[in-house]
């Protein structure tokens, strides 16, 4: 039990002056998504059923393994932005905070290896 | 962590079932959420009938008439009965609006009604709206100016005075906020859709110069960008005004000055 205004209440610690960047940036990487994602689907679907040699071939071409790599970075870029809007909405205090941080910590290790299978298919 | 679960003294369990009208032919089911919080006991939901021969044409005419003749404990409350107050907003058949401009001829069936959700309940039908009003009082709801001319009222053209309408409408009902995810869940620190939609208001008024302190106001994670656009608000506000629209607005102008 607080003994705290109505208004205390409402205003709390006043504004965080932060928001407006991670809205903008979650538009950026949407607008970058409808581009890439249909690169990325065509060209990962173009490599499905494959064996091991036909897809080192066909990811020893350049467009290819960029939109590959393009389509993590910016994906999973996009995925933890909004996974990290979740997790705000529905996880509060020192668990929610430790989640934002695993949330981070799993998107990075996805791209590093992802983008590590890429290159090694690759090159 | 956010609660998925009533907490066990929340829970509704069956209510009272109150006798049908005698010798009436056209009658209806009423089935509305009672608490008191002087019984402890938890809420529960009665059951009233009434002839709709004898009944007014809207749910308010409905409630004014059970707690009239058939139950004067029952709790809600209501004014203008013409859809200006805002005051008798209750959850009916599943939407939020006002008892008073809802049509008992728009519901199908049985007719559910409950208090606005996610509120502490005072009593019945009567949301505790202390933290909604306090929040709305937080946005500045009124004109602030620093020039100290003209000395009489301030003039606006056509166009700008235009650009209020769909806003100035609001009769804070509270009818949208509660209807919204995002304020259920983070209601303690977003603002809702109602008080962002006032705080549009002021912020586009041409003769209003504080447009950047409400701006700076409102740049914050939670008391602005919790909305995620599920307009849940557009759809149940019943004055027909699009609060999405204003927060999207509002988004727009925090983006062009920082961008």
């Amino acid at each position: 039990m607080r003994y705290l205004t109505d208004r205390k209440r409402a205003v709390g610690s006043g504004s965080g002056s932060e928001g407006t960047h991670h809205h903008w940036k979650m538009m950026v990487s949407s607008i970058c998504l409808a581009v890439i994602a249909p690169f990325f689907i065509f060209t990962f679907g173009a490599g499905l059923g494959s064996s091991f040699e036909e897809v080192q071939a066909f990811l020893s071409r350049p467009f290819v393994v960029l939109v590959l790599a393009l389509g993590l970075i910016v994906g999973l870029n996009h995925f933890r932005m909004e996974i990290d809007e979740a997790v705000e909405d529905y996880v509060h205090g020192l668990a929610g905070k430790l989640t934002l941080i695993a949330v981070s910590a799993v998107t990075y290790l996805l791209m590093a290896v992802g983008l590590f299978a890429l290159l090694k298919l690759a090159i | 962590m956010a609660q998925f679960t009533l907490p066990k003294n929340s829970r509704i369990r069956t209510g009272k079932t109150w006798p049908k009208p005698d010798g009436a032919t056209n009658v209806r089911k009423f089935q509305i959420y009672r608490w008191s919080p002087d019984d402890g006991e938890n809420p529960r939901v009665d059951t009233y009938f009434l002839d709709m021969d004898k009944c007014g044409p809207m749910v308010l005419d409905a409630l004014i008439k059970i707690k009239n003749e058939i139950d004067p404990t029952l709790t809600f409350r209501r004014s203008c009965r013409e859809g200006i107050c805002g005051s008798c907003a209750m959850m009916i058949d599943g939407i939020n609006t006002l008892a008073c401009i809802y049509g008992l001829d728009e519901i199908k069936g049985d007719v559910t009604i409950y208090p606005l959700p996610h509120m502490p309940v005072v009593k019945d039908l009567i949301p505790d709206l202390t933290h909604f009003y306090a929040q709305h009082a937080s946005i500045m709801p009124w004109l602030e100016t620093k020039t100290n001319k003209p000395a009489k009222e301030w003039r606006q053209s056509i166009e700008d005075r235009k650009k209020l309408d769909g806003l100035y409408e609001c009769v804070m009902c509270a009818s949208c906020s509660t209807s919204c995810p995002s304020y259920w869940w983070n209601g303690d620190r977003y603002l809702g859709p109602a008080a962002l939609l006032h705080a549009y208001r002021w912020i586009i008024d041409s003769r209003d110069e504080a447009t950047g302190e409400r701006l700076d106001e409102l740049e914050d994670p939670f008391k602005l960008y919790r909305c995620h656009t599920i307009m849940n608000c557009a759809k149940t506000c019943p004055k027909g005004l699009n609060p999405a629209a204003a927060i999207a607005h509002i988004k727009q102008m925090m983006v062009e000055r920082t961008v």
